[in-house]
């Protein structure tokens, strides 16, 4: 059994494609709530710096490591005005439902 | 299989579990608290990729600023559960056949590029390495404009969540100096034509 031997790269980049597709199945399926696919975003995000510091530790270059400190900080900033902008449309709306946000379609 | 390959399944297990749980689970909090176990998980991920810095930047930054400020917006909006369910099913088919073909995609780069050739394990680092000091170094030298920007980044963010939820409060009694020079004699003083009234 190899693949109990040692964890690989391959291992860290499936644990990502997992993650990543199992937010995605989130976003799909969450679309009655905006909160549920900000947080499914998150995850998109943890599984994208999980591959970027797989491949940062096999390399042996930290640039991946730096790339993944830039992200976390416009994810932070993303969720922060993401939540904003959520407040202000449940204060219009009452809802944060997807379908209930049509008032731009002519 | 050696301690670091059980550690490595416990919280790659973990981590799964944890994201399924956040995207079915009915009750927002619960979702929300999921999330922070998977962002708990993922660091000890990292660590196991000798990213200590960053592994430490999630917990600190995800589950103690964002998953607040989530936590936060989810108990201020009184969201009607009841109404989000309603057409809630038909979706499920459509979710899980984008996801699966996702999952196929990435599977198939995957097989075909690193599952059937080891990448060398990496050399491990000598004794005096510090990961934060490498990040640091790094950030400061060649990263120092990107860096800069970041710090922009944010403080847009900061100023952009500011203003987007500030409201004015109606009810503080400030005075307005414009309105008090513009006001005319109309606005203030009234006459009334009272006829004067005789005693009997």
């Amino acid at each position: 059994m190899s693949y109990l031997s040692q964890p690989t790269l391959a291992h860290y980049l499936v644990l990502g494609a997992i993650l990543f597709a199992i937010s995605v199945i989130g976003i799909f399926r969450n679309r009655r709530n905006l909160l549920i696919m900000l947080m499914a975003i998150e995850l998109m995000l943890l599984a994208v710096n999980l591959n970027f510091i797989a491949f940062s530790h096999f390399l042996g270059d930290s640039s991946g490591q730096i790339f993944v400190f830039f992200i976390l900080t416009v994810a932070a900033a993303e969720s922060a005005i993401g939540l904003a902008i959520l407040v202000l449309l449940f204060r219009d709306v009452g809802s944060i439902d997807v379908e209930d946000l049509g008032q731009l379609k002519g | 299989m050696t301690f670091q390959t059980a550690v490595f399944y416990a919280f790659a297990a973990l981590l799964t579990l944890a994201a399924l749980l956040v995207i079915t689970s009915r009750n927002l909090v619960h979702a929300a608290l999921w999330l922070v176990l998977a962002f708990f998980s993922a660091a000890g991920i990292w660590l196991l990729l000798q990213a200590e810095f960053l592994a430490i930047a999630l917990v600190l930054v995800y589950v103690g600023a964002v998953m607040v400020l989530f936590l936060f917006v989810v108990m201020m909006l009184d969201v009607n559960f009841d109404k989000l369910r309603e057409r809630f099913k038909s979706y499920i088919p459509v979710a899980w056949t984008v996801g699966i073909l996702v999952g196929v995609e990435m599977a198939l780069v995957l097989i075909g590029g690193y599952v059937g050739e080891s990448v060398a394990p990496p050399v491990a680092p000598g004794a005096g390495y510090s990961n934060t000091k490498t990040l640091g170094l790094q950030i400061y030298t060649d990263y120092a404009y990107p860096f800069e920007i970041a710090a922009m980044i944010l403080l847009v963010a900061i100023i952009a969540a500011i203003a987007l939820t500030h409201r004015q409060r109606r009810k503080t009694k400030h005075q307005n100096p414009a309105e008090q020079v513009r006001v005319r004699r109309n606005d203030r003083l009234r006459i009334l034509d009272i006829p004067v009234e005789k005693r009997d």
